[in-house]
């Protein structure tokens, strides 16, 4: 995943110009799945999602993490993607996939020093296209897990606009989302003292749980991370019995 | 496209018991891991819940329980659970909760088997039965030393050379030089029976015949008889060969006869032996009994040390160490008594000088106190004789404080006139404290029963020895306060990160592993000794009259040998390590020093001693039949 400093991480709503939090998803995707043309994508929809009624510890969840040429979706494009499945009471390394694929928009150096993929790994990458059925395969009938689900949600379709003439919606749990809602604020004492909020970032959220610090900057093990994230999200502020539609958006 | 779980085979390559695996392999594994996360009080294994699933502890800490509640285990990264159940029934044997907030990998059964069958050092890490995996260790410590493996009947390469009883010297001479030997074993033979099936009466060495023939100036046809060495020290063919090097050092002899179902099979030389000791102990025993003065004496105390250290670096076993360091602090005994007899005059009467506890035992190291006593003729008469003795005791006492052995804290010395008694109160002593036993005399006392005349009348330790075996085995009442003292100092459970924990959960920054470990060890051993009747001092040795007597639950016998080989090497090799850095060796082991290995086969050692005592405790009860 792509870190974006702290300034816009702060905005995160006025970035992502979204509001789903109201969206019947269920219903939303039999609307889809009537709408959508490319095969993949109207068997992706009519793979259905759980309703909001559900309980968290009963749906099927898929982590998921891209890393990208930049910070703009208009602009960049996806260098690679990873995916671990996992229900609450399971992370599944069995079902973890990692590709590296060549987007169209150009690498930027800045970008290789991130997440370390290089010209000559994109070169012998297939193009999105080429994976696109398989990826969505993977996604269908699950609940998408990132940290900052802008960037999977607007990157990926994107992606798809430009490659199949159609865009994609999904709903995503997300981790960075849960954490501003649970984030203890400084009181007005601590602010005055110059105590900030507690911060974000995945590595900084992981560490208040004592999860294990991980390399940053590889697609699936940033996956791997932000499902862990979540598992220990939900055993400190939920529980398996809180609804879906409280945690997705 | 094909997953990279850098993270997960990262960690893996890091833990025991993956550390031994092929990349290959921890890919494969990693692929099928699954993972969770538990918040701290969170349950993770329910008792009797089926489990399908062998977990590692990635980051974190758990807690294991018994079923009845008690703590079992405290695991932190690293660590492992679930092995029993799942390899038994499936089923969740111990419960198991989340200490700390905790991620666990789940590795699947049908490849936690596959590991555990094709990969030997992943399944001796993981093994079920913890007591195999320390017999291995101990096992495998064991075979890297010749020494410590090779029978005595190895050693053999010729057969015996006898000699009728009927002999000449000269004809014992004659026949070594026609046989090109330095020894031939004397048998008393009979007309109707070949002379190799003939009784062995003794042994002589060309060096009687230096000494006690020529000499002396005796005729050439005095009886072979007259010069041999009658009172044999033999041992049998199937012995080890660092017991024959025991065995010489201590009588200071150079051939031992070896027999084998009752017949004599062969003599071994000092010279068969010496190529499996680098001379260590024969070279600082000799350097004791060359010193003429208390000053001499005190010089040798870093050659001791040094061939501690040197036994320790040869993979010496514990047996063969404690022998060497007890045969040397006997020979700063014998050594020092004879000084003291030059120094006050011949003794007014007889007496013996009595080592008790480790030494005893031949289990003593570098970090030891002298405990010791004297028994004095009957016929002693305290108005007469005690200024005598009193100097003598005083004498060899600090003496051997000089050396390095101190001062008993509990003043069970010669020194102290309790403990400078004629055999006839030693006799009382005795029977009293078995007869008429008191717990709190007991619980400080049980070194007395571990004693061993080392200078003059050895024969009355023999004695008080008998004089125990006889009437304790018998008496429920004094065994149950023998138990009772033997269970007063307990292993811990374990360790956890950089401590050690103890069975109610508490946490020690370092252990005493002789007041913790082996110590109880020789209580627990000592007890079931004396109601077996056992005529051994060491602990080993004991061991195996237990064994034989049949009194231990199957396989709890060699349970006991291994872990007290384990937690002794341990504590000797820390002592080792100690010396090595130029601290003051003792008997504290602080966690962190202990290597992953160490840690898991002492956590087996420790349970085994700890159910060792609850069977003590169940076994000698007063009043029960024993």
């Amino acid at each position: 995943m792509f870190y974006l400093p702290r300034s816009q991480l702060q905005n995160e709503s006025s970035l992502s110009g979204e509001d789903l939090s109201a969206v019947d998803w269920p219903a939303r995707f039999r609307e889809l799945a009537a709408s959508a043309r490319h095969p993949a994508l109207q068997q992706y929809y009519q793979a259905g999602v759980p309703a909001g009624s559900t309980a968290i510890a009963d749906v099927p969840m898929v982590a998921m993490d891209f890393e990208t040429t930049g910070l703009d979706p208009q602009q960049g494009g996806i260098v690679s993607i990873g995916l671990v499945p996992m229900t609450l009471a399971r992370i599944s390394c069995a079902g973890a996939v990692h590709w590296i694929v060549r987007p169209r928009a150009r690498l930027s150096s800045e970008s290789i020093v991130v997440h370390g993929i290089t010209h000559s790994d994109i070169a012998a990458a297939p193009d999105l296209s080429k994976v696109l059925d398989d990826l969505l395969a993977q996604l269908a009938g699950r609940v998408v897990v990132a940290h900052h689900r802008s960037i999977e949600r607007r990157f990926l379709s994107n992606a798809l606009q430009a490659r199949i003439g159609e865009s994609i919606e999904f709903p995503v749990i997300d981790t960075m989302a849960l954490a501003y809602r649970v984030r203890r604020e400084p009181g007005f004492w601590q602010r005055l003292r110059g105590r900030k909020p507690d911060s974000v970032r995945l590595a900084d959220c992981r560490r208040r749980y004592h999860l294990p610090f991980y390399r940053p900057h590889h697609a699936q093990t940033d996956a791997l991370a932000c499902a862990e994230l979540l598992q220990a999200q939900i055993a400190h502020h939920f529980s398996p019995q809180t609804v879906l539609s409280d945690l997705w958006c | 496209m094909q997953a990279e779980h850098i993270e997960i085979v990262d960690f893996l390559r890091q833990h025991q018991p993956f550390t031994g695996l092929s990349d290959e392999v921890l890919q494969q594994v990693a692929v099928q891991i699954s993972i969770a996360y538990f918040k701290a009080g969170q349950q993770i294994l329910e008792f009797g819940a089926e489990i399908n699933d062998w977990y590692v502890i990635r980051s974190g800490a758990v807690e294991v329980f018994r079923r009845n509640g008690e703590l079992y285990n405290r695991l932190s990264e690293g660590g492992f659970f679930a092995e029993f159940g799942l390899l038994r029934n499936k089923r969740v044997r111990f419960p198991v909760y989340a200490l700390e907030d905790t991620l666990v990998y789940m590795i699947p059964e049908p490849l936690f088997t596959e590991l555990f069958d094709n990969n030997e050092e992943f399944a001796d890490q993981v093994e079920v039965e913890d007591r195999t995996r320390l017999r291995q260790a101990v096992a495998r410590r064991e075979d890297a030393n010749e020494l410590m493996t090779a029978r005595i009947e190895t050693l053999v390469s010729r057969e015996p050379v006898l000699l009728p009883a009927a002999a000449t010297a000269r004809d014992a001479a004659i026949r070594m030089t026609e046989e090109g030997v330095s020894s031939l074993l004397v048998v008393t033979t009979s007309d109707d029976q070949p002379m190799a099936a003939s009784r062995l009466v003794g042994i002589v060495t060309d060096r009687d015949i230096r000494d006690r023939l020529v000499t002396p100036g005796l005729p050439f046809d005095t009886p072979v008889t007259d010069i041999m060495t009658a009172e044999l020290t033999k041992v049998e063919h199937n012995q080890f060969v660092f017991e024959a090097i025991l065995l010489m050092l201590r009588y200071n002899v150079h051939h031992l006869p070896v027999i084998k179902q009752g017949l004599p099979l062969g003599v071994i030389a000092l010279a068969d032996v010496i190529r499996y000791e680098s001379q260590n102990s024969l070279f600082v025993v000799r350097s004791i009994f060359n010193a003429q003065t208390v000053e001499e004496l005190t010089a040798l105390a870093s050659d001791v040390r040094a061939c501690f250290s040197r036994l320790v670096a040869e993979d010496a076993n514990s047996r063969m160490i404690g022998g060497s360091m007890a045969v040397i602090g006997r020979s700063f005994k014998q050594r020092l008594l004879e000084m003291a007899e030059e120094k006050f005059g011949p003794p007014p009467v007889p007496y013996c000088f009595l080592a008790l506890g480790s030494m005893a035992r031949e289990e003593q190291l570098i970090v030891t106190d002298q405990d010791n006593a004297l028994i004095l003729d009957n016929r002693f008469d305290p108005q007469l004789h005690d200024e005598y003795f009193s100097n003598l005791a005083t004498f060899v006492c600090d003496g051997l404080a000089a050396c390095g052995y101190t001062y008993c804290k509990g003043k069970v010395m010669a020194t102290n006139r309790q403990w400078r008694q004629p055999l006839k109160v030693w006799e009382q002593y005795f029977s009293e404290w078995i007869e008429r036993p008191s717990p709190e005399f007991l619980l400080n006392s049980a070194i007395f029963f571990d004693l061993e005349g080392v200078w003059g009348e050895t024969q009355w330790s023999d004695m008080l020895n008998d004089l125990i075996r006889r009437k304790a085995r018998s008496n429920s009442r004094f065994l149950a306060c023998m138990a009772r003292a033997a269970l007063m100092r307990t292993p811990p459970l374990g360790f956890f990160k950089g401590f050690v924990m103890e069975t109610d959960g508490k946490h020690t920054n370092s252990i005493n592993m002789k007041r913790r470990g082996t110590a109880p060890l020789a209580d627990l051993i000592r007890v079931h000794a004396l109601a077996v009747g056992s005529a051994a001092h060491n602990s080993f040795e004991r061991l195996e009259d237990i064994i034989e007597a049949g009194i231990l639950p199957p396989g709890n016998g060699p349970d006991l040998r291994d872990a007290l080989e384990l937690i002794a090497m341990v504590r000797i090799r820390h002592q080792a390590l100690d010396l090595q850095s130029g601290t003051e060796p003792d008997n504290n082991i602080e966690p962190e020093n202990l290597s992953d290995f160490e840690r898991k086969n002492l956590k087996d050692a420790f349970q085994i001693l700890s159910n060792a005592q609850k069977f003590l405790k169940f076994r000698y009860q007063p009043g029960r039949a024993v």
